[in-house]
């Protein structure tokens, strides 16, 4: 289990984390949903050790992760950035066997169950059929597929993904939902970043969700994707229909002048 | 990283061009030998002349070519990888400059008559001052961006600086070796410079080769490769001291020869699907083997002043250079 415990984290003068405290099971699909600047990255980034932590801690399976070796910390926890830029016109199956740099050293090489990790996230994001072009030739679609296979490679106990989805067309967005789906499904831990609000209440077993660098709800889709919780978060209408669906509706207008209009 | 293509053949391909470069290098000269006089000599039997003239005058100069020529292809691929950017080359983080800029003022106070190992040790000091600043960024978790902008402003003040050496040189001569020494060369050089120079070279390589397994990681990006357990702060340290130390060795007994090492890793990297990692040592011994070229095509080019090596490969590179601005243009679009 992931878990963190009162974690604040400080960007300049910024407080970008402050005493968040959640939790991620194996084989649990837990997403961290909230407007831009809520936290959500810096969540993420944190407990991945890529930012330095201000108060709090956090615990991988018990025990606090500062003095993790970067090799075993990378072997327990998976990360797929935001973003699909990749510098080199690499080969797609090279750019998956990256995933295996936490189990080799500087004098290994990729052995047989290197070789079957990797042929197993290829086709568990259905990338097999890419892997012997460049990643410069492939699509959004399909570099995210590839992209995910990277992570998918590490065979982490824990894989935290940040928008995932952004830039794809609704297919390809299930299909990377599917995708983690799965990887649930076989024990791993997977902590989502997404924005889109019917992605996470259709995929998600659990949400935090998170404003101003605060955790400010949490718990099932049902329960966080509440009219009020969405209003006051993200001053929009957003209405959960019977069948589960999410309805996105109006701007609010904002609390400063909704109250006022309460004191007329 | 594995690969759908061999690992191997691009090295063993370059390095038998590169023997075979190396061995025609050392027939080439005033005095016309034998394939026996030579092999002879190199084990120093047969006319002594020939011993002298292969050991003391052709073995050094080749050497040292093939020293440089690995050098600079090694840390251009390198910084390529580091600074995710085919555009780089050892001169972007400002060791070449600087190095140069220490040469120059050695000739400029006239110390280089005192002692042949003045020069280098300028140079090599002065690439090391350039690589503490450097270092001094990188230690402090200095991004990509910033590392660049830091390389360009140490290159520019050397530049200023050499020019106002040349400005205010004291006497034409003086002018004259500055302008000589800054063309680069591989004339007239012996085993002092090999010697001299070799040591931070080899420093130079093992730290440059010790990045191979972190490079590629990079092309996901610097988040991604530390999720991958890649030490980004090592990796930056590893490749700025190790272009330094062969680069800073490199234009200590050469001067300064450009376009080598960015030349080299673009003409390997298709060979190598364009992994940065197993890019390094084949782009290695393509720069050997260019530099050992070109110093062939300085030798045997006709006329009563042998061109400068630095001219050569600028003549060379820039047109390469060109042609590859024009070509990543077009494969952005």
């Amino acid at each position: 289990m992931i878990e963190t415990q009162n974690l604040s984290v400080q960007l300049g003068e910024h407080a970008a984390l402050w005493d968040a405290s959640i939790s991620i099971n194996k084989g649990e699909l837990v997403g961290f949903i909230g407007p831009n600047g809520a936290g959500k990255t810096s969540l993420l980034r944190a407990i991945l050790r890529l930012v330095p932590v201000s108060g709090g801690r956090v615990l991988l399976n018990g025990e606090d992760i500062t003095h993790a070796k970067p090799h075993a910390h990378a072997r327990s926890i998976a990360y797929l950035p935001q973003g699909q830029s990749v510098a080199w016109p690499l080969m797609a199956r090279n750019l998956v066997a990256l995933g295996r740099m936490p189990h080799l050293n500087s004098w290994t090489r990729l052995g047989p169950e290197d070789k079957r990790a990797i042929d197993e996230a290829l086709a568990a994001a259905d990338a097999t059929d890419l892997q012997g072009r460049p990643v410069s030739e492939l699509s959004g679609g399909e570099r995210a597929r590839v992209l995910l296979a990277r992570a998918l490679a590490v065979k982490a106990a824990f894989l935290l993904v940040d928008e995932p989805t952004a830039s794809l067309d609704p297919y390809h967005q299930l299909t990377s939902m599917e995708a983690l789906k799965r990887a649930c499904d076989s024990g791993t831990g997977v902590g989502l970043v997404v924005h889109d609000l019917s992605l996470a209440n259709r995929f998600c077993d659990r949400l935090y969700l998170l404003n101003k660098g605060r955790v400010v709800a949490s718990g099932t889709p049902e329960d966080v994707l509440s009219e009020k919780n969405m209003a006051d978060v993200y001053r929009v209408e957003v209405r959960r229909e019977a069948n589960g669906t999410i309805r996105l509706g109006e701007k609010l207008p904002s609390q400063q002048s909704t109250q006022s209009g309460e004191q007329v | 990283m594995n690969g759908l293509s061999p690992l191997r053949s691009p090295v063993t391909a370059f390095a038998a061009l590169l023997v075979i470069a190396m061995i025609a290098a050392l027939f080439l000269g005033y005095a016309p030998l034998s394939l026996s006089d030579v092999l002879l000599a190199l084990v120093g039997q047969g006319d002594e002349r020939y011993v002298f003239i292969v050991q003391e005058i052709r073995l050094p100069r080749v050497l040292l070519g093939a020293m440089v020529g690995a050098s600079l292809g090694l840390s251009g691929a390198a910084l390529q990888g580091l600074l995710r950017n085919p555009l780089a080359e050892p001169s972007v983080i400002g060791i070449s400059t600087s190095a140069g800029l220490g040469a120059v003022i050695a000739i400029y106070y006239g110390l280089a008559a005192s002692s042949a190992i003045i020069i280098p040790a300028f140079a090599i000091v002065f690439a090391f001052s350039a690589m503490l600043v450097l270092v001094w960024l990188a230690g402090r978790d200095a991004s990509i961006l910033t590392l660049i902008l830091a390389g360009v402003a140490i290159s520019s003040l050397a530049a200023a600086l050499t020019s106002l050496a040349m400005n205010l040189s004291p006497n034409p001569f003086s002018l004259n070796d500055i302008i000589m020494w800054l063309l680069g060369s591989l004339a007239n050089r012996s085993f002092t410079e090999v010697w001299l120079a070799g040591p931070f070279m080899l420093a130079g390589w093992v730290a440059l080769y010790l990045t191979r397994k972190s490079l590629p990681a990079l092309s996901l990006g610097e988040e991604a490769a530390a999720s991958l357990g890649v030490d980004l702060r090592r990796l930056r340290l590893l490749v700025i001291f190790g272009a330094a130390l062969s680069v800073g060795g490199s234009v200590a007994v050469s001067g300064a020869i450009g376009f080598v090492g960015l030349v080299a890793p673009h003409l390997v990297r298709p060979l190598v699907a364009h992994d940065p990692g197993r890019l390094l040592v084949p782009s290695a011994l393509a720069g050997a083997l260019l530099l050992v070229l070109a110093d062939i095509g300085v030798r045997v080019m006709p006329g009563e002043t042998e061109l400068k090596l630095g001219v050569v490969t600028a003549l060379l590179g820039a047109p390469f250079f060109l042609w590859l601005i024009i070509h990543t243009r077009r494969s952005m679009r």
